[in-house]
């Protein structure tokens, strides 16, 4: 049977971004913290070293930074009336695994939210009416503002050595910057990096569109660094491998090199490598949280005694522990009712690869994860949504995270897939050729959840989680006209050639395609336990000392990635802990 | 599954060899020289002697490899890099045993956009799929294997293949197609410790400079091409 471990103040499930913070700031608060993380342990040295990590075979096809698919996975269906199927080989979205987690192998894109995303569902009922939001479309205002987030958000980019170029500053604009953006409380810790020639274009193209291109914020350090947790950082050296590698360079913004280097070596704080949490443990009021029970690397059954329970897995996890532990009530699509599962989201991700002449020196083997160039004039309230005919806004941008032969390579439309045509035209055009991306929201629907699959299991014996998720005529008329602005905005460019690839009418979502990993809600916080998981400060309305920090908590998704927004939340739920909860353990808002 | 699941030894393969161990073939008449190579096929460099591919396997591969990625004046050819050798022994990896792939039942059908849905996994893809277009082959040309048809034909095999309009037993030969032509080009391109891409020779003709993995001096440079020629994982320069 299980052995019991000695009680703890703290247990953390996945030391990932949100792990590592709570893990940081808890530790600082002089609890006691046992992090549990189903994978093994990883630090810059041994694990990201050169030249083992620039292993293209290994990092992008064998996968060796990200989850097996083998242990744990989803099943994914269209709709309620499918029969989902299992997500067998990875392709739309990359959980990661191992101490880091997916924070580790992310590109670095570090963008803050618009103030009027945060109030989603209120702002576009004021601005175009009620009745412009699709009857089964279930978008709500985030429970907390950009203002109440900003010292946090901030907080989260000086950790990162996030470089860019403020757009505002205590209300004042700022030249180079986003002038949309919400107003800082300071400028970004780095100033921008480089361009490499397809971001330097993208201003060029932009301006001839009328927009006003700003440098993306990156975590990718365009200088010499020290954050405030004394952790050194490196200036990046453009080596092309940060979607799917961990940074060899300590340049890229991870738990691995900007938190965990402080936490380790605290008394207070102890990592459990290879320790898969299988449920919250409650007790028989089901409204408290004894701990977790975890299988450990023998896959010995242990029981881990704590006050305080905080959920850091990949977003996709987190729900799938609240609904194997029966916290809360599953959502239920058919009545719309209960709450774990509800509000699921994606991003709405679609690129258009411009080919150019043998002059044109793109190099897409260079590469600063984060870094390059985009506009925010299609984006929150620049777009005119109703003209538009869809709701949620996007980008375009210009990113390098940087290409290699296995990785593929880009060629026109048209070409075979082998013989000497094709190899014609990879030798033609891997190096004159780059892509621009554009990024859109994804509102989240009443028929779009997350739930328990009633056939498949996990290693573990466990059910899988179940997506039931879609495309939405709102985020395909998004995608065709982010597409259009796109290809418009290319031509000025005068490629050889341009391919986009728009959602067609009646598109379905093809899981095989690498997208995005911003898998978003699920368990949402929220004003209403009726309609949320989470309160504003993501602790479970149902069990209040389980808190659930991640991507998880999104209403539904916005034009941007997550991972500021989930930085920033998880030094938003450190501080009420810290300030309100440990004070007094209970809700930190009334039901 | 047959022999897929556990790499047969030398021996066992010796044994059988000529009696027709794979049973999608062994069902068809006239092996007696199965996979006496067209006239012009590539040999593949070394003397690297497969232990995943038994000999008719083997034939199969290095012809289906010199067609996908023919030697011309543009760059190397896939045999001649050494694919078939990165082959073999990538076919032995925990990765084709879908070490990352979830692989329990039930397996449905369900639309291309659910992605591989079926029970068999990347080494035995790739074995029972040569073992039934070898079998396709000799029941529609005579007693020959896909390695003594000439390069037009087997051309044509293959695009048929690729658009999954070429029945064959057991499997589906776009699923097979795939997954073959996606192991190609990785051979082709992963880094030569794998056994395939040798001197560098794939990174050369595209102009990838290989693991060198440090460029910030050179990314605003737009007047000249890279200059620097590759570098692979042990230091090698191309």
């Amino acid at each position: 049977m299980a052995t019991t471990k000695p009680k703890v103040d703290a247990v953390i499930v996945g030391l990932g971004w949100t792990g590592a913070i709570l893990a940081k700031e808890l530790t600082d608060a002089g609890l006691n913290v046992v992090a549990l993380e189903r994978g093994g342990d990883r630090d810059t040295q041994p694990d990201f070293a050169y030249p083992k990590v620039v292993d293209e075979l290994e990092g992008s096809i064998h996968r060796r930074f990200l989850q097996s698919l083998a242990q744990e996975t989803v099943t994914i269906r269209h709709a309620l009336s499918d029969t989902a199927v299992p997500y067998r080989q990875m392709g739309s979205f990359k959980p990661g695994t191992g101490v880091g987690g997916a924070g580790s192998h992310w590109s670095g894109c570090h963008f803050r939210p618009l103030p009027e995303d945060m109030r989603l569902r209120s702002n576009v009922e004021q601005r175009y009416g009620r009745g412009f939001i699709p009857a089964d479309m279930t978008i709500q205002d985030f429970p907390v503002s950009y203002e109440e987030l900003e010292p946090h958000l901030d907080m989260f980019e000086k950790i990162c050595g996030t470089s860019g170029k403020a757009g505002v500053i205590d209300g004042v604009v700022q030249e180079g910057g986003n002038p949309f953006e919400g107003s800082r409380s300071s400028e970004y810790p780095l100033p921008p990096n480089p361009n490499y020639l397809g971001a330097e274009l993208f201003y060029k193209a932009a301006r001839e569109m009328g927009w006003h291109p700003y440098p993306i914020p990156a975590s990718n350090t365009s200088r010499s660094y020290v954050n405030p947790y004394g952790c050194q950082m490196g200036p990046c050296n453009a080596c092309g491998f940060c979607s799917d590698y961990g940074c060899l360079n300590y340049s890229k913004a991870s738990p691995n090199a900007c938190v965990l280097p402080v936490v380790r070596r605290r008394p207070n704080f102890e990592l459990r490598t290879h320790a898969q949490v299988l449920r919250v443990d409650l007790d028989n009021t089901r409204a408290k949280a004894t701990g977790v029970t975890y299988l450990d690397a023998q896959g010995r059954e242990v029981s881990q005694p704590a006050d305080l329970v905080l959920l850091c897995a990949f977003s996709l996890y987190n729900v799938h522990l609240l609904l194997v532990s029966g916290i809360g009530t599953p959502y239920d699509p058919e009545t719309n009712t209960g709450t774990i599962g509800r509000n699921y989201s994606y991003q709405n991700l679609n690129r258009v690869v411009l080919f150019f002449d043998k002059d044109v020196q793109a190099n897409p083997f260079m590469g600063i994860g984060g870094a390059g160039t985009t506009m925010d004039d299609l984006n929150g309230n620049q777009l005119d949504n109703a003209k538009a005919g869809f709701v949620g806004g996007g980008l375009v941008w210009a990113r390098q995270p940087g290409a290699g032969p296995v990785r593929g390579i880009n060629v026109p439309t048209g070409t075979p897939n082998w013989g000497r045509d094709w190899k014609k035209a990879v030798a033609d055009n891997f190096r004159h050729s780059f892509y621009y991306e554009v990024q859109g929201a994804c509102m989240s629907y009443r028929q779009h959840y997350l739930s328990l699959d009633p056939t498949y299991r996990d290693a573990f014996g466990r059910p899988l989680l179940r997506m039931t998720f879609d495309w939405h005529p709102n985020e395909i008329r998004a995608s065709q006209f982010f597409v259009d602005q796109a290809l418009r905005m290319s031509k000025v460019l005068n490629p050889l050639s341009m391919a986009g690839d728009a959602k067609k009418d009646g598109e379905h979502y093809n899981v095989t395609k690498y997208q995005s990993t911003h898998t978003c809600g699920g368990a949402i916080m929220g004003e209403d336990p009726r309609t949320s998981a989470l309160n504003r400060y993501l602790q479970s309305w149902d069990v209040p000392n389980v808190f659930v920090i991640g991507a998880n908590a999104f209403p539904q998704n916005n034009g941007y990635n997550p991972t500021g927004l989930v930085g920033g939340l998880a030094y938003w739920a450190a501080t009420a802990i810290r300030e309100k909860y440990l004070a007094d353990p209970g809700p930190l808002v009334d039901a | 599954m047959t022999a897929a699941d556990e790499t047969p030894s030398l021996t066992r393969r010796s044994l059988f060899k000529g009696l027709g161990l794979l049973p999608l073939a062994a069902a068809v008449p006239g092996c007696s020289d199965p996979a006496a190579p067209q006239a012009g096929t590539a040999t593949p460099a070394g003397d690297y002697k497969p232990t995943f591919f038994n000999a008719t396997e083997w034939a199969f591969v290095v012809a289906a490899c010199d067609r996908l990625i023919p030697a011309d004046d543009v760059g190397p050819g896939a045999v001649e890099s050494g694919v078939p050798e990165f082959l073999d022994r990538h076919m032995q990896t925990p990765y084709a045993s879908g070490a990352i792939w979830y692989m329990q039942g039930p397996f449905l059908d369900a639309p291309a956009e659910f992605g591989y849905q079926g029970r068999l996994n990347l080494r035995e893809i790739l074995r029972v799929g040569i073992g039934a277009f070898d079998a396709h082959c000799r029941q529609a040309f005579d007693g020959k294997a896909f390695s003594a048809l000439d390069h037009a034909r087997q051309e044509d095999l293959l695009k048929a293949a690729e658009g999954g309009k070429l029945e064959l037993e057991g499997i589906s030969s776009k699923l097979f197609f795939s997954n073959f032509l996606g192991e190609v080009k990785n051979g082709y391109f992963a880094d030569p410790k794998y056994g395939g891409n040798r001197g560098m020779g794939a990174w050369k003709m595209i102009g990838y400079p290989g693991m060198r993995a440090d460029y910030i001096d050179w990314i605003g440079v737009r007047d000249k091409a890279y200059p620097l020629p590759p570098v692979d994982l042990s230091g090698k320069r191309g």
